[in-house]
C-alpha cells in the first residue's frame, strides 16, 4: 500500500499518524493522494455501491438476527414478531429482503461493466478472480438467509438444491446427509444455516478488502481501457469521485427506498408467507430472482452422457457456469481492453447480456413446452460465448485504432471522448 | 506503475470549504444520516408484545386480612401484604424509629391495609422470606433476607443488615376498591 | 441500435411465452383504498371485516398471529378490546395445585384459534386444513384482488363435462377450480353494525379490506414514511448533483 506524501498541520492527527498512519493510509486509498483516471463513467460506480450495500445489509442483519429464532418451533413466528410488534421491525425486515435484490442488481451491473471494458485483463487478471470469489460467498450467503424465515419456499429451495450433491458419485448422499445433519432438511440444519449465514458477510467483508488491495496496485481501467501514461490521465479521488459516488448514493437510495417503502415484496414469493410444511410440496419451486439464470441451466441438462446421469451433469453445469468466470483473462487474448475499439465483441457482448435475460426468463417458468429447447439453447450459447466466441475473437477481431492517452481523447471532443454505446 | 505525481491536481485548493453549497448539502447529509440511525436504536427498545404485558392487574378481594400474597410483574416478584390493624400500628409506631433509609409509612402506601412491594432485597438481589406461612420474617416482623441477612419491618423498611434502601414500591393504581394496576 | 434489437427481441420472448401455459380465470383488479402511495385502510371496512371475520370466518380459521390488542388499530376502545377478548377462553397455569385452568382472554393474548391443532382442525373438516388467515393476502398472488375474487366466484354447477369431486365446490378463481371450502359468503350473510347494504360483492370487499390489514398492519406507516424519506433523498440528491458539478468544473 503506498503512502501519501500528504502533512498533516493538526498536532492531534500528527500524534496519532506518527504512531499508526491511518490518516496518510485514507488519504492514499481514497482521498486526495489516490490517483483515478480522469474518465471515468457512472458504470464506475457500482463498486463504490456494492459497498455501501454491504454495510446495510450486515448493520440490518444485526438487528434482525437480535430478535430472530433459528428454531422450527419458532423461526416464521420470530420473523412475524419482527414484522409486527418490534419496532420498526417492518422496516429493518423489508431493507434487509430488499438490500439483498439490490445487492445482485449492482453486483451484477458491475461485472458487466467489467466484461464488456475488459477490466478482467491484465494486470487485473487477480481483481477478476478476487470478484468471482465474492459472488460465490454472495451466493452463498443469499441462500442460506432465504431458509431461515422458514416459509414453505425456504424449506423446499433448501431441499432442492441441497438434494443436488447428492449427483456427487459414491460420496454424494454422504454428503447430503452431513450438509443436512439429519435426514431431511430440518432444525439441525436450519440452525447451522443461521449461524453461517452470520459468518459469510464477515469472511465477504474480508475479500471485499483484498479486492480492494488488489484494485489500488494498478489503479481503476478506464472506459477507453487504455494505461493511464502521463499527467493529465488522473486525477485525485477525492473530491472527484467522492463526490460523484455520494451521488450515485443518493440516486441508489431512491430507487432501493422505493421498493422498501411501496412494494416490498416485489422480489418476493407469496408461498414464502406460508409456514414451511415438509408434508406439501409448492406446485411451483421457485429460487430468488438472481438465482434464475443459474436454475435454468441446471434444468436444461435432461439428458445422459454415456454413464454420467443427466442430475450431476446438470449441477456440473450450474457450478461450471460461475467457475468459467476465471479463466475469462486466459480465454480472451485481445491486446484491447474495451468494446469501444471491438466492434465484433461488442455485438457479442449485448447478445450475451439477452442470453443471460432469457436463462433468467426461463429459469422463472416450468420446465415445460417451449421452455426446454429455449433454455437449452441459451445454456449452450452461454458456455459458447466463454469457450468458442472469446477465444475466436481474441485472436480474429480487428480492433480500432486506439487514441493516443487518454486526456488527448477527453480534450479533444471536450466531452469524455465517448462514442456511441 | 502510476504514481501520485502524474494526478492532475484541480485549478484551485479543490474543496470548496466554506461554499454555502457545501454546508447547505452536508447539513441535510448529516441528518438524513441521523434520521435513518434512530430505528436501529429504538428497534432494541421494548416491543408491542413487552408493552402489552407491563402491566399486571391484582384482583385484592380473595385476600385475607393478614395474608400475603406473590404475584410477578415484569418478571420481578411482587409482595402484597393485606396488613392487620396491629402491623399497620406497629409500621406507624416505627416511623420514630432510628431508620437506616427514613421514610414514613404513610408515604409507603396508598391505603393504609394494603402494603405493595418489590419483593427483591436492595442490597444484592435476592428474594427476601415472609410470604409464606412459617417463613421467618425477620426481627422487625417484616421479611428477612437469608443472604446476607437483611430485616425489613412491616412496612417493607430496611431496619438491620447491609440493605441500603426500603423495599422498592412499584408504580400501582386502585381501578377499584379491591383491584390494582400494577405498571 | 444494437440495444433497440436486443431489447424489442427480449420483450418478443417474454410476450409471447406468456400464452405457452394457460392459468384459472385472470383475477380482476379491483380500487382499495390501501393502493398506490397514498393508500390507507377505511376504518369503516376494518370494523365490518372484523364482524365478517368473527361472525363466519372464525368458526374455521384462525388468526393466530394477531393479539386482541391490535384491534385498537380498527378503532375499538380499550374497554370494548377488552369485551371481544373475554369473549374467548384460554389456557393458563399451572396454578399453584399443579393444575392447568381455564380463564378469559386478555387483550395481550392472542386470538383464540377455533380448533385446538392442525389434526383437529382437518378432522372437522374431512381432510382438509382451513388456512390461519393471518397473512393471506401476502401468501395469495394476486392478493386482496384474488381473495375478493374467491369469495364471489363460486358457480352453482360446474361448466359441462368438468369432472367436480365429492365434498368439492366449482370456484373460477381457485387454481384447479375445486376447492374444499363451501361459499362461506352469500347476499345478507351478515347484519352489518353500521347498517351498510350486506352485498355479497361489499361482504367480500370489507373482510378482504380486513385481511389486507393483517396481513400489513404496517401499511399506512410504511407508506406515509416512504412518501417522507424519498421526498428528502430527491431534494438531497438534488443538492449532491449541484455540489457535484461545481467541483467538477474545477477541472482543465
Amino acid at each position: 500500500m503506498s503512502h501519501s506524501t500528504k502533512e498533516f498541520s493538526n498536532p492531534v492527527i500528527r500524534w496519532i499518524e506518527y504512531r499508526l498512519p491511518i490518516f496518510s493510509f485514507i488519504d492514499s486509498s481514497v482521498g486526495t493522494g489516490y490517483p483515478t483516471p480522469r474518465n471515468l463513467n457512472y458504470w464506475w460506480n457500482f463498486g463504490s455501491l456494492a459497498g455501501v450495500v454491504l454495510v446495510i445489509m450486515i448493520l440490518t442483519g444485526v438487528m434482525l438476527a437480535a430478535n430472530y429464532t433459528a428454531n422450527v418451533g419458532y423461526a416464521f413466528e420470530s420473523v412475524e414478531r419482527i414484522m409486527r410488534d418490534v419496532n420498526y421491525g417492518w422496516l429493518l425486515r423489508y431493507l434487509h429482503s430488499n438490500g439483498s435484490s439490490m445487492f445482485f442488481i449492482i453486483v451484477y451491473i458491475h461485472m458487466f461493466r467489467g466484461l464488456y471494458f475488459g477490466s478482467y485483463k491484465a494486470p487485473r487478471e487477480l481483481l477478476w478472480i478476487l470478484g468471482v470469489f465474492i459472488i460465490l460467498a454472495m451466493m452463498a450467503t443469499a441462500f442460506m438467509g432465504y431458509v431461515l424465515p422458514w416459509g414453505q419456499m425456504s424449506f423446499w429451495g433448501a431441499t432442492v438444491i441441497t438434494n443436488l450433491f447428492s449427483a456427487i458419485p459414491l460420496i454424494g448422499e454422504s454428503i447430503v446427509t452431513w450438509l443436512w445433519g439429519g435426514f431431511s432438511v430440518a432444525n439441525p440444519t436450519l440452525n447451522r444455516f443461521f449461524a453461517w449465514h452470520y459468518l459469510l458477510p464477515f469472511i465477504l467483508f474480508a475479500l471485499v478488502f483484498i479486492h480492494l488491495w488488489a484494485l489500488h496496485v494498478h489503479k481503476s481501467n478506464n472506459p477507453l481501457g487504455i494505461d493511464a501514461k502521463g499527467a493529465g490521465d488522473m486525477i485525485p479521488f477525492h473530491p472527484y469521485y467522492t463526490i460523484k459516488d455520494t451521488f450515485g448514493m443518493g440516486v441508489f437510495m431512491i430507487i432501493y427506498l422505493s421498493f422498501v417503502f411501496f412494494a416490498p415484496d416485489f422480489f418476493g414469493e407469496p408461498d414464502n408467507y406460508i409456514k414451511a410444511n415438509p408434508m406439501v410440496t409448492p406446485p411451483e419451486i421457485v429460487p430468488e430472482w438472481y438465482f434464475l439464470p443459474f436454475y435454468a441451466i441446471l434444468r436444461a441438462i435432461t439428458f445422459n452422457i454415456f454413464f454420467i446421469p443427466a442430475k450431476l451433469i446438470g449441477v456440473i453445469a450450474m457450478f461450471s457456469s460461475i467457475l468459467i468466470l476465471l479463466f475469462l483473462p486466459w480465454l480472451d487474448r485481445c491486446k484491447v481492453r474495451s468494446a469501444r475499439f471491438r466492434p465484433l465483441y461488442k455485438q457479442f457482448f449485448w447478445i450475451f447480456v439477452l442470453d443471460t435475460l432469457i436463462l433468467g426468463y426461463v429459469g422463472a417458468n416450468p420446465p415445460q413446452g417451449l421452455f426446454i429447447p429455449i433454455g437449452q439453447a441459451a445454456t449452450a450459447y452461454y458456455f459458447a460465448h466463454f469457450l468458442i466466441i472469446i477465444p475466436l475473437l481474441g485472436v480474429l477481431e480487428k480492433t480500432k485504432p486506439l487514441p493516443e492517452s487518454i486526456s488527448a481523447a477527453v480534450t479533444e471532443s471536450g466531452t469524455s471522448g465517448k462514442e456511441n454505446g | 506503475m502510476i504514481e501520485q505525481s502524474m494526478m492532475q491536481q484541480p485549478l484551485d485548493d479543490g474543496f470548496p470549504r466554506r461554499d454555502f453549497l457545501f454546508i447547505a448539502t452536508g447539513t441535510v447529509a448529516a441528518a438524513g444520516t441521523a434520521l435513518a440511525v434512530w430505528p436501529l436504536i429504538h428497534s432494541m427498545n421494548p416491543a408491542a408484545d413487552i408493552l402489552a404485558v407491563s402491566k399486571t392487574e391484582v384482583d385484592l378481594g380473595p385476600i385475607e386480612v393478614g395474608q400475603r400474597i406473590t404475584v410477578v410483574w415484569r418478571g420481578k416478584p411482587i409482595f402484597v401484604d393485606h396488613r392487620s390493624p396491629e402491623r399497620i400500628a406497629q409500621a406507624r409506631a416505627d416511623d420514630k424509629a432510628e431508620l437506616i433509609d427514613p421514610q414514613l409509612d404513610s408515604e409507603r402506601v396508598q391505603k393504609d391495609e394494603w402494603l405493595i412491594v418489590i419483593g427483591i432485597c436492595t442490597h444484592l438481589g435476592c428474594i427476601p422470606l415472609g410470604q409464606r406461612t412459617g417463613d421467618s420474617r425477620g426481627d422487625y416482623g417484616g421479611w428477612f433476607c437469608p443472604c446476607h441477612g437483611s430485616h425489613y419491618d412491616t412496612s417493607g423498611r430496611i431496619r438491620k443488615g447491609p440493605a441500603p434502601k426500603n423495599l422498592v414500591i412499584p408504580p400501582y393504581t386502585f381501578t377499584k376498591n379491591t383491584t390494582i394496576k400494577i405498571g | 441500435m444494437q440495444k433497440k434489437i436486443f431489447l424489442s427481441a427480449f420483450l418478443a420472448l417474454v410476450l409471447g411465452s406468456s400464452a405457452v401455459y394457460a392459468e384459472s380465470e385472470k383475477v380482476p383488479s379491483l380500487d382499495w383504498s390501501f393502493k398506490g402511495v397514498f393508500g390507507t385502510f377505511d376504518r369503516g371496512a376494518l370494523k365490518r371485516g372484523f364482524q365478517i371475520y368473527s361472525e363466519v370466518c372464525s368458526a374455521c380459521h384462525s388468526l393466530r398471529l394477531l393479539s386482541y390488542r391490535n384491534l385498537k388499530e380498527i378503532g375499538f376502545s380499550k374497554n370494548e378490546i377488552k369485551a371481544i377478548a373475554a369473549e374467548k377462553e384460554v389456557q393458563d397455569g399451572p396454578n399453584d395445585d399443579g393444575e392447568m385452568f381455564m380463564r378469559p382472554a386478555k387483550p395481550a393474548d392472542r386470538f383464540v384459534s377455533p380448533y385446538p391443532n392442525k389434526k383437529a382442525a382437518q378432522a372437522a373438516n374431512n381432510g382438509a386444513l382451513p388456512p390461519d388467515l393471518s397473512l393471506i393476502v401476502k401468501a395469495r398472488k394476486g392478493g386482496a384482488d384474488y381473495i375478493h375474487a374467491l369469495l364471489t366466484g363460486y358457480k352453482d354447477e360446474p361448466p359441462k363435462g368438468f369432472n367436480l369431486l365429492e365434498g368439492s365446490n366449482y370456484n373460477i378463481y381457485f387454481p384447479g377450480n375445486q376447492i374444499a371450502m363451501p361459499a362461506p359468503l352469500s347476499d345478507d350473510a351478515v347484519e352489518y353494525a353500521d347498517g351498510t347494504k350486506p352485498t355479497l360483492d361489499q361482504l367480500a370487499r370489507d373482510i378482504s379490506t380486513f385481511l389486507a390489514w393483517t396481513s400489513s398492519p404496517e401499511l399506512e406507516a410504511r407508506k406515509s414514511m416512504g412518501i417522507k424519506v424519498i421526498l428528502f433523498l430527491l431534494v438531497l440528491t438534488g443538492m449532491l448533483y449541484a455540489l457535484m458539478k461545481r467541483i467538477w468544473a474545477k477541472l482543465h
